[in-house]
């Protein structure tokens, strides 16, 4: 297999009024089986759909936020979160779904997937990548 | 498309796999599997209920990959491989298993 490439997928959106965050996130699940380095930047309104306690029942659609728990499985283990949208939206890190992932190195332990970064270094994250991708 | 079976209908996609999945029953996956020449014993029902339970928790099917390594942590090892899973489900284990548990088509499907 060729080099491994760094690929950053920025979540833009809020969840459910549009279907960026649905689609992104599938993506990322597909994406993930060519065994690239892949993490996922959460800005703006993106931070919404890491929330906790998502509730769809009143407007039809499918709350999709347990397949986010699910990243850990398909080897994606660093979420940036931005923490200037977090605190914009008045939300902070507990507001967040506890997403975990098992390092098979360690003894299947489980750590934290989520990293609040400053705008700055978030800024300096994407400039190391080599693939980004907006959704 | 849809079959019938018992007096209902059951609608599917054009690939077989049933278009709700609270219609389920198990008669629906046995049906499934006898129209693909496959027998369920209850190694296929372990796999069908893991698969189940996953969607349940997660909302999605999982990709083969992570399939494969999930039912390794819990029903251990020599199930856990492809060469199982494959003897199993011939067509696939998670795009055949998926289909028998009245599951979508796994994301991520290779």
């Amino acid at each position: 297999m060729s080099e491994t490439k760094k690929f950053m997928y920025v979540n833009r959106h809020a969840p459910y009024g549009t279907v960026y965050a649905l689609e992104g996130l599938e993506v990322v699940l597909i994406g993930a089986a060519f065994e690239q380095d892949v993490s996922m930047a959460f800005i703006g309104d993106g931070v919404f759909q890491l929330k906790q306690g998502q509730d769809t029942a009143d407007s039809d659609m499918k709350n999709f936020s347990p397949a986010y728990r699910a990243l850990g499985d398909y080897e994606v283990n660093c979420l940036y979160v931005e923490r200037e949208s977090l605190e914009e939206r008045g939300l902070n890190e507990d507001d967040l779904m506890p997403l975990t992932w098992e390092d098979e190195d360690d003894d299947w332990a489980e750590k934290k997937s989520i990293h609040i970064v400053s705008r700055a270094q978030l800024s300096d994250l994407l400039e190391e990548q080599d693939v980004i991708l907006n959704f | 498309m849809a079959f019938e079976l018992d007096g209902r209908t059951y609608e599917v996609d054009e690939e077989g796999y049933l278009a709700d999945l609270s219609e389920w029953n198990a008669e629906v996956a046995a049906y499934m599997a006898k129209e693909d020449d496959c027998d369920l014993d209850e190694n296929h029902w372990e796999v069908i209920n893991f698969l189940r339970e996953y969607y349940d928790e997660y909302q999605i099917a999982p990709a083969v990959r992570v399939l494969t390594k999930a039912i390794g942590k819990k029903l251990g090892k020599d199930k856990g491989n492809s060469k199982y899973l494959y003897e199993l489900f011939p067509y696939g284990p998670a795009k055949q298993a998926c289909k028998y548990a009245g599951l979508p088509k796994p994301t991520g499907c290779v």
